[in-house]
């Protein structure tokens, strides 16, 4: 199974698309045997011996066994520990309920945040943003989020956003903005000096020098969207140049 | 699903540039969004884009019995669809406030204003007469529906064609459209509905808001015009007082874009026709026989960048020199008071503070300053995320994915021989490894 995935690495696969184990390979009787193992990532799921691609996109691998599917997609489902942007939906008592852009509010106490005890409350209002990490996330429960690690620190999560724009981009462009080295990253870096912020949901808040900077921003990550490599860089020296 | 809260920052953000005349997708204040009007394959199905907001109307005709009323006129019957397709908040099969609202607005600007002829769509009087029915879709919602409601009812009603129809004694032949052609609607003019929305108590004005801008905005005017500067209905919501001076100056408006909407409809409907005398493909069956994944992909988003390159020389320059300090300077750390609880670096603290917090805030500011001096990296802050555990780091990703057109490579033949049953197998490609055969 294992050479038959790495074969189709980089390659489009579509939901439907399926592996098998190898059953008729030649078993040696010297060389002690090891299981293959392969770890599925989003968009491979495991069905008996069988692995059944379930999401449209294009397999990437990861040494030494990890494979899944890159797909561009818009829908964000809770994984526990990724960090989202959410909005502040309403305060119930001692929770407050967020909104992710899941199927479901998120809760949040408001003891998860750094210095927080019963009578210091934070100063947190409905509407605004909040940079938090999710500490429950399966599908029969209600999500959980908290705004502090597990060493108790904020660690640049909690409330933000004076004065910034949100706007969404799909979960493809905000992993690529978040991955280690990222190019586009580092082109916008060059290009325009801002404050950014990458929720895994998709959301992404930003604040530049003034509103007018902001929204070329916005719109530039937007577009970044379905955009290669080489047209982003085509778009950002032309937008460099100021001729478009 | 409940309806995703607008945070704070957004309406901020929105109210803040609509006072600069600056709108999120680079328009001006007086812009429409890019209308695309394509048609089906059949006669009297239309589909609007405005900007992402897109609609789709089907007229449909139907030989039924007369209002007893009227009984010499046909009849006309308008029905306005919110899937969840279009926005998440839209219950399916359930009238809401805004479906009703729509549904009314769109009743009053095509049937109230005359502008079919319904006495054309009477057979027998009494007995027979046409009922032309129009639904409208909402496929997908990013503000003004109705603007892009209007123009895909009027001109998917101008493409419709319904079946000829004879009468002998008291025979009623309806033809199929083999035997003799289908005939038009007789429409006497296009009313085409035209929103503006009042931001600030009226003080400012937008044209074809968004749905963020409809989300913020105190009021919505909705005028239905023809390109005669005939106002067919005019609508006011949200309970704003507007001055006279601004509902003239609003119809002044509309009567421009209404001309211009007016024009392409009629161009588009020209060109489709020309496409069906020819016998070409049309309508929206042309993209689909292409076996293209990419055949509906979204297009490039245009981007105002108004004199920002000298600004961003200026920034750049300025972040260099300051890049150059920190060479030079070594950078002092920051120790908050003990006591001063902190949200992310360098920014002001959130926490609701004791009286004591005054003075200790402006032994921090003068830090800050330092701080924010000979920290450029501190201007960008980029939030990383600790990915979770089985995938590790991620793999630095190509940014090439979307390609014009995606081949989907089949395997080879003899490799198909060799891995029967055991490694790979892909159903789609079965026909192709068929013709390799033969």
């Amino acid at each position: 199974m294992d050479s038959a995935l790495r074969e189709r690495v980089g390659q489009v696969l579509l939901p439907g698309d399926e592996f098998c184990c190898d059953t008729d390979g030649v078993i040696s009787l010297s060389d002690t045997v090891r299981p293959e193992k392969v770890l599925c990532g989003p968009g491979l799921r495991r069905s008996g011996d069988r692995l059944l691609v379930c999401k449209s996109g294009v397999l990437r691998h990861k040494e030494p066994n990890v494979f899944w599917i890159d797909s561009q997609q818009w829908r964000y489902v809770p994984v526990k520990g990724e960090t989202v942007i959410g909005v502040v939906a309403a305060k119930s008592g001692d929770v407050f309920k967020v909104d992710f852009g899941g199927s479901e509010q998120a809760s949040l106490t408001y003891l998860s945040f750094e210095g927080a005890t019963k009578r210091n409350r934070p100063n947190v209002q409905v509407g605004d943003l909040v940079f938090a990490q999710f500490i429950v996330a399966n599908k029969d429960m209600e999500p959980e989020l908290t705004c502090m690690d597990s060493s108790g620190r904020a660690n640049g999560m909690g409330v933000f956003g004076g004065g910034g724009l949100l706007f969404r981009v799909s979960l493809g462009l905000v992993r690529r903005l978040l991955s280690p080295g990222s190019e586009l990253r580092s082109d916008l870096e060059k290009l325009l000096p801002c404050e950014l912020v990458v929720g895994m949901n998709g959301r992404v808040w930003t604040r530049a020098a003034d509103v007018q900077k902001t929204l070329v921003l916005a719109n530039l990550l937007q577009s970044c969207d379905t955009m290669s490599c080489s047209q982003r860089r085509q778009l950002f020296s032309r937008v460099r140049q100021g001729a478009l | 699903m409940k309806e995703t809260p607008l945070s704070n920052c957004e309406r901020d953000f929105l109210l803040k540039a609509i006072e600069e005349k600056k709108r999120l997708d680079g328009r001006q204040t007086y812009d429409y969004r890019k209308i695309k009007i394509k048609f089906g394959t059949d006669y009297g199905c239309c589909f609007v884009d405005l900007g992402l907001t897109r609609v789709m109307a089907q007229v449909s005709g139907e030989l039924v019995a007369p209002k007893e009323s009227r009984p010499n006129e046909g009849i006309m019957f308008f029905n306005i669809e919110l899937s969840p397709m279009a926005a998440p908040t839209f219950e399916q099969g359930r009238q809401s406030e805004l479906s009703v609202k729509l549904n009314r607005q769109l009743e009053r600007c095509l049937r109230n204003s005359k502008c079919i002829d319904t006495e054309s769509l009477c057979v027998v009087s009494g007995e027979k007469v046409w009922q032309i029915r129009v639904d409208v879709h909402m496929l997908n919602h990013d503000g003004n529906l109705m603007d892009a409601a209007s123009i895909a009812a009027i001109t998917a009603l101008c493409h419709f064609r319904r079946p000829d129809v004879s009468i002998q004694g008291d025979e009623v032949t309806v033809y199929s459209p083999e035997e003799r052609d289908p005939i038009p609607l007789s429409i006497y003019h296009m009313p085409i509905s035209v929103s503006f929305s009042f931001f600030q108590q009226g003080t400012y004005l937008l044209v074809d808001p968004c749905e963020r801008e409809e989300r913020v905005m105190d009021g919505l005017l909705m005028i239905a015009m023809n390109k005669h500067r005939e106002i067919c209905s005019i609508q006011s919501s949200g309970g704003i007082m507007l001055l006279k001076e601004q509902v003239m100056r609003c119809s002044k408006i509309a009567s421009v874009k209404v001309s211009e909407i007016t024009e392409l409809v009629v161009k588009a409907l020209e060109n489709d026709k020309k496409a069906r005398k020819a016998g070409e493909k049309c309508g929206f069956a042309e993209s689909l026989p292409q076996e293209r994944i990419t055949a509906l992909k979204v297009g490039k988003t245009p981007v105002e960048v108004m004199d920002v390159t000298e600004q961003a020389n200026d920034i750049v320059q300025k972040a260099e020199s300051c890049s150059l300090t920190v060479h030079t300077r070594v950078p002092s750390p920051l120790v908050p008071v003990p006591g001063v609880g902190q949200v992310g670096q360098g920014q002001q603290t959130t926490w609701g503070l004791e009286e004591e917090e005054e003075e200790e805030e402006e032994e921090e500011e003068v830090d800050e300053e330092e701080e924010s001096d000979n920290s450029s990296e501190q201007d960008k802050k980029v939030t990383k995320m600790e990915e979770e555990d089985s995938r590790g780091d991620v793999v630095e990703i190509s940014d090439s994915e979307e390609e014009e057109v995606v081949i989907l490579h089949p395997e080879t033949a003899d490799k198909a021989l060799k891995n029967t049953g055991s490694s790979f197998h892909q159903k789609g490609a079965a026909p192709s490894k068929q013709k390799r055969k033969k």
